[in-house]
């Protein structure tokens, strides 16, 4: 471990070789075959890869069945309210650039009650991994409808079934302001779980991820077909994309070339209604972040502060002048 | 004050010595963008650069832009100046200049002139093309006759154009030269001040001005028999003189906390805009969030992160972020939260003051969330209470509100310099390894405080969450562990009361009547107490910074008096309506808190009117209390 680790700059620790084991901590208590198990395990994989520092690593959730992912990291954690995840992240890595930082949310949780900081964090992007945890129901309340749950989901809040259409997030960022990485992948293929949140976390700017996520209680027919079906996944492909190995390609029964520099597209493919389309739908990586101008100042010494504060006040002073 | 009887405008070359007076009160009214606010505040600045105690209150109309010459739109503003210290706004205005006759109509409504107020008003509308305004000024300057004020015409507009075409934007510094004269004030500095206000105009825009300035004096010279000295204090302290929100700003950057994370809202919004300019230079930053609730998720993240943060709101954003507040009381995150209290309920009175926001700020929140509120009295507790609050906030792990309100953030008042000490700007983040073994909530069994760790800490390790959690901070439903964290999060409050002095009393310790006040009433009922002291009555007062807890000894205090009544800015119910009783009767705030605090039978004296308090309305009432029927108080 270097002795000093300036504020500024993230130091890999030098003399650790960081496991998996520094990444967990407790018992996860999703449902069993819960999509939530296998995105756990993919971050602690990735963080382990990236040789992340547990202590210089927060995780940060809202409320509900995603909320409690933090719980269950070897990193700081914070669970925080419902929705509000990005502010608190934000917060967090605004004067803190040398911490890495995971938003962890659900469909409820981003896509309703904190939809407007969903549209004001990708506009900040900030340095940061966002995970939403799309299963299409709210589940730690017990089966009511979501904002992402299909046309016509009967519910126990819409027992004849919903009667919106829903939110499609993918669409929804990618008409955002300032969005600068925008990728979509399933908790049941862990070769492309693994590389989507791998090339999230090397983004310099707000990776967010929609995870499609089975709900084994409330919402076992959503995904079923899908999950069960590899032709009605499309793998979006190309060279600066999520790349895979030749035969962890063959799970997807068809492949469409795209350039996720080309934000039109990205929007077309965002709505395909005949599959799901899974890669990277778009990225750019010269967008403004806001992470840097929040850390654009810090680290200011006592004594300057005190000097500057002294001559502040002197515009105040009853004596600095006639 | 007794202004010579004659209002006649003297002959050309008569010359007056000025006349000693102790204090004068000064208003200038106008429509909205005439500059008056500007005016008034560079004739405070100017008194208090002289060693005059100076107390000014913006007068805001609660439009951006009401229609012109209207009733109730008017834009301005009073200031206060004496031979010693000034605190609180006074209650008749001796001089008011006027740029139209309506918008006094509003003013003489809210009581703000008697019959010793000598009005000077612009005369341009006498020769209005449109009949109906001639009218209107006629009619006017009859009526304000009949109330027995003495109106001046002067024509303001005329003197000006004598050096600039369009005087909208330059009558202002006309008058502030006219008020120099009449109040004896110090040309140089008053063109100091000049060049400081327009600093970031052209010199030929500082020279008009300055040239304005020299022809109002002139003008006043020749042509006013008024002329007074306000003769200044000894001072030896080095003063520094600014509004409330800039004292809460630079007490912002004093405290070392480095983040401000906000959403717009009046009357909160100037101490942002304040740090906008200036924070970055002492290592700080703005964040302008998306809304209330993200602001302050966004300065409980940071604060988190061991980086010290500020949210600063007014009564409708506090209300959003209760659910935020008590997670931070829940998880134990310091954080500052200043309220700089408005007219409510809902969207209310967003200029006026009022003190409606003490008992939000202390219960507001779901479920037992302990925490502590504090509420400065005066401009300079809004710069030295940041300092205390930020130190109290992480000594005890807890956000603690600081109440202050509109009648501070626009108020102007001189204070003794602040002296920084460098302990105030340290960063709390501690990066070395945390303690082996110790818990993230290692609760004192005495005192129920305990360490955090900050990430970056290696093997600190935790995670906050808001949902019911022991020592360890893992989740935890057990009843015992649930009543023994709640037990904890409470004794730390008892503790720092433990730590708290008793109250100073204003008089003697003893007597028939206690007034006790909160906030920026603090000058209204100290002056007030001292009339009353003056004309013989027993009254004393006292004055609470600390709202929750509250502070030791009060009993005790409260045992020595016949009657304890508090003074607030805020509603209650008076007793004598048909529909109001002892048992229903709904006290104000203050009264509320310590009724339930000390089992005594307190009564309350408030209103909701969106006025500073004055003092001669807190005399009127305790003479009524004493049944002093031949009050020599007018209203």
């Amino acid at each position: 471990m270097l002795v000093q680790t300036h504020e500024l700059c993230s130091v890999p620790s030098l003399d650790h070789d960081y496991g998996m084991e520094d990444y967990g901590k407790g018992v996860a208590r999703w449902c069993p075959g819960c999509g939530g198990h296998s995105i756990l395990t993919t971050v602690q994989r990735v963080c382990k890869d990236m040789q992340y520092e547990p202590e210089k690593t927060v995780v940060v959730s809202g409320i509900g069945c995603s909320g409690r992912f933090p719980h269950y990291m070897g990193t700081y954690g914070f669970h925080g309210l419902h929705g509000r995840a990005f502010p608190v992240a934000s917060g967090v890595k605004f004067r803190r650039p040398d911490l890495n930082v995971f938003v962890v949310t659900g469909d409820g949780d981003c896509c309703s009650i904190g939809a407007a900081h969903w549209v004001h964090a990708i506009r900040y992007n900030m340095k940061m991994v966002a995970l939403l945890f799309d299963n299409g129901i709210y589940g730690l309340t017990k089966k009511q409808t979501s904002p992402t749950s299909p046309l016509g989901t009967h519910s126990n809040t819409h027992p004849r079934g919903s009667v919106l259409p829903p939110i499609n997030p993918i669409q929804t960022t990618l008409g955002l302001a300032n969005v600068s990485f925008v990728a979509q992948t399933v908790d049941w293929n862990s070769a492309h779980l693994y590389a989507t949140i791998r090339k999230a976390a090397e983004h310099p700017g707000l990776a967010f991820v929609r995870i499609v996520q089975r709900c084994p209680a409330f919402m076992r027919d959503l995904y079923g077909d899908i999950a069960v079906n590899p032709k009605n996944l499309i793998l979006l492909s190309h060279e600066n994309g999520i790349n895979l190995k030749p035969k962890a390609r063959q799970a997807f029964g068809r492949v469409i070339e795209h350039d996720p520099s080309n934000i039109h597209k990205a929007r077309e493919h965002a709505e395909i209604n005949n599959g799901i389309p899974i890669g990277l739908l778009y990225q750019n990586t010269d967008n403004a972040r806001y992470d840097e101008y929040g850390a654009h100042n810090i680290g200011m010494g006592v004594e300057e502060k005190k000097q500057n504060l002294e001559s502040l006040l002197d515009q105040y002073s009853t004596s600095n002048s006639v | 004050m007794d202004y010579i009887d004659s209002g006649d405008i003297l002959n050309e070359g008569d010359r007056i010595k000025p006349r000693k007076i102790k204090q004068a009160i000064v208003e200038i009214v106008s429509d909205s963008g005439e500059g008056a606010q500007k005016c008034g505040q560079s004739f405070g600045a100017i008194s208090a650069k002289m060693g005059n105690g100076v107390w000014t209150v913006e007068i805001i109309p609660a439009e951006i832009q009401p229609p012109a010459r209207s009733r109730e739109g008017a834009s301005g503003i009073r200031v206060r100046i004496g031979s010693d210290k000034v605190t609180n706004m006074g209650n008749h205005a001796d001089l008011v200049i006027a740029l139209n006759e309506q918008v006094l109509y509003g003013r003489i409504r809210q009581d703000a002139y008697n019959e010793n107020t000598l009005m000077f008003i612009e005369n341009k509308w006498a020769k209005s093309e449109q009949e109906s305004v001639r009218q209107q000024y006629s009619e006017a300057l009859l009526k304000f006759k009949e109330l027995g004020i003495q109106v001046i015409e002067i024509s303001m507009e005329e003197e000006c154009l004598k050096l600039m075409p369009d005087p909208r934007k330059g009558k202002n510094m006309w008058i502030l030269g006219l008020l120099c004269y009449m109040y004896d004030r110090d040309i140089p500095k008053a063109e100091n001040q000049i060049r400081k206000i327009f600093k970031k105009k052209t010199d030929e825009v500082i020279d008009l001005n300055i040239k304005l300035l020299q022809a109002g004096y002139d003008w006043a010279r020749e042509n006013l028999p008024f002329h007074y000295e306000v003769t200044p204090m000894d001072v030896d302290d080095d003063m520094v003189v600014m509004n409330g929100n800039e004292a809460l700003s630079l007490g912002v950057m004093a405290s070392g906390i480095e983040l401000c994370s906000m959403y717009p809202i009046t009357p909160a919004t100037s101490v942002s805009h304040h740090l906008a300019e200036y924070f970055e230079r002492v290592g700080g930053i703005v964040h302008q969030a998306e809304d209330e609730i993200s602001a302050i998720g966004f300065a409980i993240g940071a604060s988190f992160a061991g980086k010290p943060a500020v949210t600063v709101t007014s009564g409708p954003g506090l209300a959003l972020k209760t659910e935020f507040i008590g997670l931070a009381v829940m998880a134990e995150i310091p954080l500052v939260i200043i309220d700089v209290q408005r007219g409510g309920p809902s969207t209310g009175l967003p200029t006026k003051v009022e003190q409606s926001d003490l008992l939000a700020a202390i219960y507001g929140e779901a479920g037992d969330a302990p925490k502590i509120v504090l509420a400065a009295a005066t401009i300079e507790e809004c710069f030295h209470f940041v300092v205390l609050a930020r130190k109290l906030a992480e000594s005890f792990r807890t956000p603690v509100i600081l109440l202050s309100d509109a009648n501070l953030a626009t108020g102007v008042q001189p204070f003794p310099r602040p002296k920084i000490d460098p302990l105030w700007l340290t960063n709390p983040i501690d990066q070395s390894p945390w303690k082996d073994g110790a818990w993230p909530f290692g609760w004192d069994e005495k005192t129920g405080t305990s360490k955090r760790p900050i990430p970056g800490q290696k093997g600190g390790m935790y995670t906050v969450t808001g949902l019911a959690h022991g020592q360890t901070g893992k989740v935890a439903y057990d009843p015992e562990i649930n009543q023994a964290s709640v037990e904890s999060r409470s004794r730390k409050i008892a503790s720092f009361q433990k730590s708290l002095k008793s109250p100073k009393i204003n008089g003697d310790p003893e007597g028939d009547i206690l007034l006790v006040g909160w906030g920026s009433t603090l000058g209204a009922i100290e002056e007030a107490v001292a009339d009353a002291r003056a004309e013989g009555l027993k009254v004393s007062s006292l004055h609470l910074r600390f709202l929750f807890p509250i502070v030791p000894g009060l009993v005790d205090i409260f045992k020595r008096f016949k009657k304890v009544i508090t003074v607030e800015i805020n509603y209650s119910d008076t007793l004598g309506h048909p529909m109001v009783n002892q048992e229903n009767r709904r006290y104000a705030q203050l009264a509320w808190l310590l009724r339930a605090q000390t089992h005594m039978d307190i009564d309350c004296f408030s209103n909701v009117y969106g006025q500073p308090l004055n003092p001669e309305k807190v005399l009127k009432m305790i003479k009524r209390e004493l049944k002093i029927e031949n009050s020599e108080v007018k209203v």
